[in-house]
């Protein structure tokens, strides 16, 4: 039997997939539908320090082969997420890893010195590349500098595993890496979603209330493939890759190019139970090469 | 709780020139379904249809292990669900959403406007097994659009508008007679259809202080409360259409009517 079990420095994964911010709610939202606890991990919802109402409706656009968003990071605050949903989750056997945001380096500090305190949260993922926020978000996670600081600033007050999660919408993402890596980041998971819009050619209006947003899904997949690549090869420390993952095959394109884990994001919105089905898939591609671990296609690209 | 199963077609019949009914055989004992809930249908190899298409529960048939939808052809998603057959089968993630409430024995009036009537038939049938005999006033542009008369007609008095006047009362539905204000008896409204439609029937509920329950169709991404894409605005903030609705009281709803 093959073995699945992959390292992120500290965090021990059962296997390399994870589900991402914003696809997967809270993890509750998909127990009627499988065992959450067969998962690599759980990337929650994003939180922010006091509750966000998110952008107005409308906030989805179906696009070719993926769609856009514009949620707009809404969640009722990190507070309410201790006291009533980290107490219902705390107990799955699977990795509950906290998305956090912040308009202010100060904000991030704060949420993050919360979660600090959270024996059953081995690890966040520092978002500075939400693209649907006015400020903050994606504003710290395309700049070497600002990136740098909110991931220094973080680290001082985090003693668990930090992920960073960076934004595709930069010109140079091996620079952004390098920074981060440097601020003293464990990890880096990339792509968060790629800003885009919709227009409506009838009514000649924008179809998102905020007329941009985030495009996901398999249009993406190409993108993010290449950015993984590029930053595995920039970087000492293991990088976590998505974009578009719809299936097993993705996975081994992402983890041949560089990543040790993957997240699967709005394919979960399509299939609830893919994240199993992937897993799966892992396992029999494993058995039909004749690989022991999975470790050993990480960064395994023939060029 | 929520399933994902793979259905088989039972039945594809169209009403109109863009209207069909599709009926789906469960793979084993349906659960419980309640009137105002919807179903996330997967349609299978179309390129240019990534995400699933929700549709209102038009009807469930617990002996034949069937449910059915109402179904206009707008876009390719539904047109592809227009084209299957017996042979095919297809995905569901159901039953999905809250459901109308049920009232005790009180007059009420459904009031359907276009596809809008998809969830008014289970709605009917569940009203008339809790002795309510509902009446509903059904509009369209013209009579092509009024379709499922006769099964309306098990379980309600059928009142009809159409804006041509080709067939019932010539107009917009909030202009028919029920609505005179003088006569109108009931004490609960249940509406769905468009959403310039609803507002007018909220006000005129608000306004003659009248229950009023809405079902909205804001597009969403998963359907079961992840993607946090259908929100609507309420007294409470924002609120997730697929699992806090799809069915509001105007009371709770931030409408400017």
């Amino acid at each position: 039997m093959a073995d699945l079990k992959i390292k992120i420095q500290k965090l021990e994964l059962k296997n390399p997939v994870m589900t991402a911010s914003g696809t997967f709610g809270y993890g509750e939202e998909y127990t009627d539908f499988f065992d959450i606890s067969k998962l690599g991990g759980i990337i929650v919802k994003g939180i922010t320090i006091n509750p966000r109402e998110g952008n107005p409706y409308p906030r989805m656009a179906e696009t070719a082969s993926g769609m856009l968003n514009a949620v707009g990071l809404q969640n009722k605050g990190v507070d309410y997420f201790i006291k009533n949903i980290y107490p219902e989750i705390k107990n799955y056997d699977t990795n509950i890893i906290v998305n956090i945001n912040g308009s202010t380096i100060e904000e991030y500090i704060q949420v993050a010195e919360k979660i600090n305190e959270l024996d059953k949260i081995p690890a966040i993922e520092l978002n500075i590349s939400c693209p649907n926020v006015k400020e903050g978000g994606m504003a710290f996670g395309t700049n070497c500098s600002s990136a740098m600081a909110v991931t220094e600033a973080v680290r001082k007050v985090y003693s668990k595993t930090l992920i960073v999660k960076l934004s595709p919408n930069v010109t140079e993402i091996t620079e952004i890496a390098k920074a981060v890596e440097e601020a003293g980041a464990d990890s880096i998971s990339l792509i968060n979603t790629l800003l885009g819009m919709a227009i409506n050619a009838e009514t000649r209006k924008p179809v998102l209330s905020t007329i941009t947003g985030g495009l996901s899904g398999p249009a993406v997949k190409p993108v993010a493939l290449r950015m993984v690549w590029q930053v595995y090869n920039s970087v000492k420390i293991p990088v976590i890759g998505l974009g578009g993952i719809m299936n097993a095959s993705d996975v081994i394109e992402f983890i041949l190019a560089g990543a040790s884990a993957i997240q699967v994001g709005t394919a979960n919105f399509i299939d609830p139970q893919i994240t199993v089905k992937i897993i799966d898939g892992i396992e029999e591609y494993l058995n039909k090469h004749k690989i022991d671990s999975i470790t050993e296609l990480i960064g395994a690209l023939e060029v | 709780m929520k399933k994902i199963q793979d259905f088989n077609v039972y039945a594809n019949h169209r009403l109109n020139s863009d209207t069909f009914i599709l009926e789906l055989k469960a793979p084993e004992k349906l659960p419980e379904i309640f009137p105002g809930q919807f179903a996330q249908l997967k349609i299978n190899n179309h390129p240019q249809v990534f995400l699933r298409r929700p549709f209102s529960i038009h009807d469930v048939d617990y002996e034949k292990n069937t449910i059915s939808f109402y179904i206009k052809i707008i876009g390719e998603g539904t047109r592809s669900l227009q084209k299957l057959n017996k042979k095919n089968s297809i995905n569901a993630i159901y039953p999905l959403g809250n459901s109308f409430s049920l009232p005790k024995k009180i007059n009420v009036l459904l009031v359907g406007g276009g596809t809008g009537v998809a969830p008014l038939l289970l709605l009917s049938k569940s009203l008339k097994n809790n002795n309510i005999s509902p009446v509903i006033l059904i509009g369209g542009r013209n009579k092509n659009d009024i379709l499922q008369i006769k099964e309306f007609e098990k379980y309600c008095k059928v009142l009809i508008t159409t804006e041509d006047g080709t067939l019932g009362e010539k107009g917009l539905v909030t202009q028919h007679s029920v609505f005179q204000t003088d006569k109108f008896s009931f004490k609960k409204i249940y509406t769905c259809g468009p959403e310039l439609m609803m507002k007018a029937i909220g006000k005129f509920a608000k306004k003659n202080n009248i229950e009023c329950e809405v079902s909205l169709e804001n597009t969403m991404a998963c359907g079961f409360g992840a993607c946090l894409c259908c929100v609507v605005e309420t007294r409470e903030g924002n609120k997730c259409v697929c699992t806090e609705g799809p069915v509001f009281n105007i009371k709770d709803l931030k409408w400017q009517i």
